[in-house]
């Protein structure tokens, strides 16, 4: 398997990240060799093995659903890089000239 | 030597009234001052650890028969775990400023006992590292020899109490994170077995591979910390049921033990030839004091690697997904639309690293590539449980190199991210089975630094891991020394 530019594009744009040349030919060039060492795993047979997911056997811990832990308005907004101390403020969203929105 | 190596020592000196709160945190202030060329912390909390010490002191006069269980406790958080109104960045630009709205169940367990968090220390960022040279705020330094780096991602806490600046550090280990500093450092590290510790409030990496550890100088300690974290809690539904055991008054190790050790580990080609000679050194020691030790078969090391990075950078790539730049954290100044704004806050603030780990998680999930990469490793990770678990059933531990080498030299692996991924080949283990697993100091390296060994028990078994170490394993290197 290799990873061609083609492919680091779309992955960029799966990630949310917009790389810069030079960074883009060097994470090719290193999934590239991560790849070649995960090759390893195909020594193995798994045939018929369940793919193991969840860790903690224990079955699920129940709870009321109720309404619990909220941050006051000020607390939540706090961290925010653009607020209006009502809303999170963002760019505009929409933007009848761009699709990838 | 540390001033105390144990909180025993510690409250002793409160008991006798040799020591203060207020004089415990001058003393590891003064430390962390002289020490700041190791880049240890993040940010010092010092008026705040002395008030809180002003404040346990004069309890202490007033009622001294009714401290907190942690009373001369002082601690130093890994930058990846929420305290409440003080900040916390995983070492990485893209939570410049954020400040936790409420603490991590193990960090508000540990303050109700009384522990005085004296500030929160450098990693590698959201702990994608094993040097702690990923972090933003540059590389810690090993205190045995600053060119060295301390080892990571927990290389922050284990420098922290390598140098004396507090008595004990949490850190994470998600891959051997906790292990492999302590290692490096020449202290003790703890990670417990998957869901022991509540994850409520540690910033997410691997989810299904994260745990909250100690690092610390005395096996009394790790106990005790990990017996005030672990049990259940209501934030976080893979905390498990189990009942804790009080770890802290089990550390008498009666009878003998049944240890497995991998001659594919002890033959591994990446072992340096020292450490190989520790190991099988400490071998022979266990088994003159009549503990059975044997060889058992494990052909799965090589495969343990190339599936934790599948795995782990898959969850990773999901749990990091969260930091877009809308509700908090950094954010662009240069986006105009929504789209923009993601791509441009999440390419400025994340390091190379966890941009290398974000995009091969990415790809291993993505359509056409998911069954090849992601489900393969499942069930290579369901192969290494079956087997580990098999053997921890014959056997009470599993005895093996805490690394292949001693600590390497700042900027030796930076540009060559599979050899610095391969070197977690002995600590990755515990963290895919979901067992614990301890590494201690066993001897010091010609080249001067010091020599880790690891203990893996089967599930919830850290109890008699812990007394093992204690009684049986501590006696016999203190004895070397």
């Amino acid at each position: 398997m290799q990873i061609d530019e083609k492919l680091i594009s779309r992955l960029e744009h799966l990630a949310r990240l917009e790389l810069s040349g030079e960074e883009r030919a060097h994470i090719q060039g290193d999934l590239n060799k991560i790849l070649d060492m995960v090759e390893k795993l195909n020594e193995l047979d798994t045939t018929n093995v369940q793919p193991l997911v969840y860790i903690n056997e224990e079955g699920n811990v129940w709870r009321e659903d109720e309404v619990r832990n909220q941050l006051p308005r000020e607390k939540a907004l706090k961290n925010a890089p653009d607020e209006d101390g009502t809303f999170f403020k963002v760019p505009k969203v929409i933007d009848l000239d761009r699709n990838d929105a | 030597m540390p001033k105390y190596s144990s909180l025993q020592q510690v409250q002793q000196a409160l008991h006798s009234g040799a020591e203060s709160c207020e004089g415990l945190v001058s003393y590891y202030l003064q430390q962390i001052e002289q020490h700041a060329d190791l880049n240890i912390y993040v940010e010092v909390y010092a008026e705040e650890a002395k008030e809180q010490a002003r404040k346990l002191d004069q309890r202490f006069r007033e009622n001294p028969q009714a401290p907190g269980r942690l009373h001369g406790m002082v601690l130093s958080l890994k930058d990846v775990l929420c305290y409440e109104g003080h900040g916390v960045t995983a070492g990485s630009r893209i939570l410049e400023g954020f400040e936790s709205q409420f603490s991590a169940t193990a960090v508000a367990r540990l303050l109700e006992e009384d522990a005085i968090v004296i500030g929160r220390v450098n990693c590698d960022e959201f702990a994608m590292g094993s040097t702690t040279e990923t972090s933003v705020y540059g590389p810690s330094r090993n205190a045995d020899n600053p060119d060295y780096v301390p080892g990571g991602s927990s290389g922050g806490s284990a420098v922290a109490v390598q140098a004396d600046t507090c008595l004990a550090s949490l850190g994470t280990d998600t891959g051997g994170s906790v292990r492999q500093p302590a290692a490096f450092c020449g202290i003790i590290g703890v990670k417990p077995t998957y869901g022991r510790i509540s994850r409520y409030g540690l910033l997410a990496y691997g989810s299904s591979f994260d745990q909250v550890g100690v690092l610390v100088n005395s096996v009394e300690d790790a106990a005790l910390l990990l017996e005030i974290m672990a049990g259940p809690d209501e934030f976080d539904s893979t905390s498990s049921q189990t009942p804790v055991p009080p770890y802290s008054e089990q550390l008498d190790f009666a009878g003998k033990a049944r240890i497995a050790y991998f001659p594919t580990a002890l033959e591994h080609p990446s072992l340096d030839p020292e450490v190989r000679a520790a190991s099988q050194q400490l071998i022979e020691q266990l088994r003159n004091e009549g503990h059975t030790i044997e060889a058992v078969d494990f052909d799965y090391l090589d495969y343990i690697i190339p599936a934790y990075y599948v795995l782990t950078t898959a969850e990773a790539s999901s749990n990091l997904s969260r930091y877009d730049g809308i509700r908090y954290g950094y954010r662009s100044g240069d986006a105009h639309s929504l789209m923009d704004t993601y791509k441009k806050s999440r390419t400025e603030g994340f390091g190379t690293e966890v941009k290398r780990r974000i995009m091969l998680g990415t790809f291993v999930l993505s359509a056409g590539y998911y069954d090849a990469y992601y489900t393969k490793a499942q069930q290579v990770r369901r192969l290494i449980q079956e087997k580990t678990l098999s053997i921890l059933e014959e056997y009470d531990f599993i005895l093996i190199p805490a690394a292949p080498g001693t600590a390497w030299k700042l900027g030796d692996t930076v540009d060559d991210p599979v050899a610095m991924y391969l070197a977690d080949i002995f600590t990755v283990q515990a963290n895919m089975v979901g067992i614990p697993a301890v590494a201690f100091p066993l001897a010091t390296h010609s080249n001067g630094l010091p020599i880790g060994l690891q203990l893996m028990a089967g599930k919830f078994e850290e109890a008699r891991l812990l007394a093992f170490l204690h009684d049986v394993v501590e006696s016999v290197t203190y004895s070397r020394q």
